[in-house]
């Protein structure tokens, strides 16, 4: 029994280990793709979103937002947003085409004056609402917006992880660089994401929870754990309600259906 | 048109028996505050003016929000101008939808335009001229309006069987045109070259659509234009003409720069307009990483009308500074000037809003009229800059 464990011990490290034949960068990569592959064929999503602010002093306070889905895999995915809280905001609206490569596309609804803006995406290092997300942070997540080097096996919270370093390709994104703890042995999905900022200074710590499967392999965090290392701020992003193959086409995701959702 | 609406009536109450039913009902409420710097102008005119609205919201969807139901009530209670307290209904509509196709019929409020300074091809609505000085604000519009999504682009269809006058100031408003023999600027007294008069339909149309960075839209209305056409300065006579509007508005968004243009021809027997504005916006996003995004605009406004307008900029350049913090309380600023090129006048305003707690907003706004030409129809108000604060409550 012993002899066969190390056997398979020496295979894995034979196979999966950064020293053989592949580089920290083609094993980065490989890795990415997997996750990304992993979670391929959800088709369309919708969730409703629970934003919890704190401050240092941990005074709260609450977004509540709609979110939907639809998969591409040619390009970035389409989503639209809905915002329900605050009151002043209610109604407010975006649609995003967000792109493998290049700048996404993006407009804005504003429902007190019935307006539909296209916005830059450009300042997508930006805070979300007020929040520790940044907009790069909420943005589909596809392999061509990094460039990556795998840096270690390790240990989190008793799950096997990979830890894999994630370089922006786009100059203007907020980060240097981004630590991404993959769990391989559940569809390679994150564990913990580690920010650092331009100048190479740890920033941001951003922690999954309460993880659900749906059906049968997407595997989606019940709760987002946001802590910023340099405010003391904290944001924490509840998901409740998902459903999935909602029957939402790529031709809903469109400026008339903006203003529909957002009245 | 009320045939229509009797006809779907069946439809919708069938449709309501068959799925769940959503509804929602809200309610603002704002106290206001607005300080003139300088002595009134025209007999009757005060110093300061309370203000209080108070805007009810119901929405209704059923068949899994296929078919809904809107209402936007707006009540506006003035301390002193018995023309700025005024009711309106804001939006009532029934709305149905399927793949390709919106449709909705009642009282609704449509937006078209890309620029900031000036909203030359948003011409759908009526301007609510004594609720909001900038023009911004719009009463709701009786339409039946279709939306149309194909290949090339959404296609949007309007007809408004009715026509509602724009309302101004009363005597003891400010912010209105005058003289020292105390004549006062009525809409009811106001002219309609066609003889339908308030009952002359209007038709509207635009096309709208995006190819990579560029959005744009084409449009055309024929119908009573929602500007009245000065005829005498003297004693303010003015006449709703009957006009066709071509419209175009264009948006060139790439990376931080936005470029935007809007133009219009408006054709009447009474006076031909050509207008444009054009101009950019810039944003320094998140700068320094403190998450303050700093916008600055420039837009510049042609309008060939030599006479006196409603619309004061005939050669103008509007500057603005926008910044928003992106913080908890969304606190946002925005200041501006408009010059006009060939004469003195000049225009400032200051706007600055945050949330207060999670269900209050306090907003502050200032403008400044300086060195006002004798021949801008801002000459008749080019006293009355003011301060005003408002406090609003989300229910």
């Amino acid at each position: 029994m012993k002899t066969k464990l190390s056997i398979i011990a020496l295979i894995v490290l034979f196979v999966a280990g950064p020293s053989y034949g592949q580089s920290p960068e083609e094993k980065g990569i490989e890795i990415a793709q997997k996750a990304i592959k992993a979670d391929e064929g959800f088709e369309s999503s919708e969730v409703d979103l629970r934003m919890v602010l704190r401050n240092r002093q941990g005074q709260e306070s609450e977004r509540f937002m709609t979110n939907m889905t639809y998969e591409l895999t040619t390009d970035g995915d389409k989503s639209l947003i809905v915002f329900n809280s605050p009151r002043d905001v209610q109604g407010t609206a975006t649609l995003t085409f967000t792109h493998k490569e290049g700048s996404d596309d993006q407009w804005l609804y504003l429902p007190s004056i019935k307006r539909v803006k296209r916005i830059s995406s450009s300042n997508k290092s930006g805070p979300f609402m007020g929040s520790e997300f940044a907009y790069e942070d909420l943005s589909s997540d596809e392999v061509e917006k990094y460039t990556y080097k795998f840096l270690k096996e390790d240990n989190f919270n008793g799950e096997n992880v990979l830890l894999v370093e994630q370089f922006p390709v786009d100059p203007k994104s907020g980060y240097q660089k981004r630590i991404a703890y993959y769990n391989p042995d559940k569809n390679y999905r994150f564990e913990k994401m580690e920010f650092f900022d331009r100048k190479g200074a740890m920033l941001k710590t951003l922690t999954y929870h309460d993880y659900e499967t749906y059906l049968d392999k997407h595997q989606r965090a019940g709760r987002f754990y946001m802590v910023n290392h340099q405010t003391g701020k904290e944001t924490e992003l509840f998901f409740e309600g998902y459903k999935f193959k909602t029957g939402l086409e790529e031709d809903d995701f469109n400026q008339t259906t903006l203003q529909r959702i957002g009245r | 048109m009320g045939w229509i609406v009797l006809g779907l009536f069946p439809l919708m109450l069938k449709a309501q028996e068959d799925k769940e039913t959503y509804q929602e009902f809200s309610l603002e409420v704002e106290g206001s505050n607005r300080y003139f710097f300088k002595d009134a102008m025209y007999p009757g005119q005060e110093q300061n003016y309370l203000s209080f609205r108070v805007q009810p919201e119901y929405l209704l969807e059923w068949a899994d929000g296929v078919h809904s139901l809107k209402f936007v009530g707006f009540a506006r209670l003035d301390q002193h101008d018995s023309r700025r307290t005024h009711l309106d209904i804001r939006e009532l509509y029934w709305q149905t939808y399927n793949d390709d196709l919106d449709f909705s019929i009642g009282f609704k409020k449509v937006f078209w335009g890309k620029t900031e300074s000036a909203h030359l091809v948003d011409i759908i609505n009526q301007t609510d001229a004594v609720e909001s000085f900038d023009g911004e604000a719009k009463l709701g519009e009786f339409m039946a309006h279709l939306s149309i999504l194909n290949n090339l682009g959404t296609v949007e269809l309007f007809v408004m069987p009715y026509f509602r006058k724009r309302v101004f100031p009363g005597r003891k408003g400010r912010l209105r045109p005058g003289d020292a023999s105390d004549i006062v600027i009525d809409s009811r007294d106001f002219d309609f070259e066609s003889d339908a008069g308030r009952w002359r339909p209007s038709f509207a149309a635009r096309l709208s659509n995006y190819i990579g960075p560029l959005d744009f839209g084409l449009s055309y209305f024929n119908g009573t234009g929602r500007e009245p056409i000065i005829t005498d300065f003297t004693t303010f006579t003015s006449i709703y003409g009957v006009i066709h509007q071509f419209g175009l508005d264009m948006q060139l968004t790439t990376g931080p720069l936005l470029l935007k243009l809007e133009s219009i021809y408006r054709a009447n027997p009474f006076q031909d307009v050509f207008a444009l504005v054009g101009g950019f916006e810039y944003t320094f996003g998140n700068v320094g990483g403190s998450g303050l995004d700093i916008g600055v605009l420039g837009e510049f406004l042609y309008d060939d009308r030599d006479e006196l307008s409603l619309n004061g900029l005939q050669s103008d350049v509007f500057a603005g500074v926008r910044l928003g913090f992106n913080d908890v309380q969304d606190t946002q600023f925005l200041m501006g000037a408009i010059y006009d090129v060939n004469r003195t006048t000049e225009l400032y305003f200051v706007e600055f809003s945050r949330r207060v707690g999670s269900n209050w907003k306090a907003v502050l706004e200032s403008r400044f009229f300086q060195n006002v030409d004798p021949l801008e129809f801002t000459y008749f108000i080019r006293d009355d800059n003011f301060l005003q604060a408002s406090v609003t409550r989300y229910f």
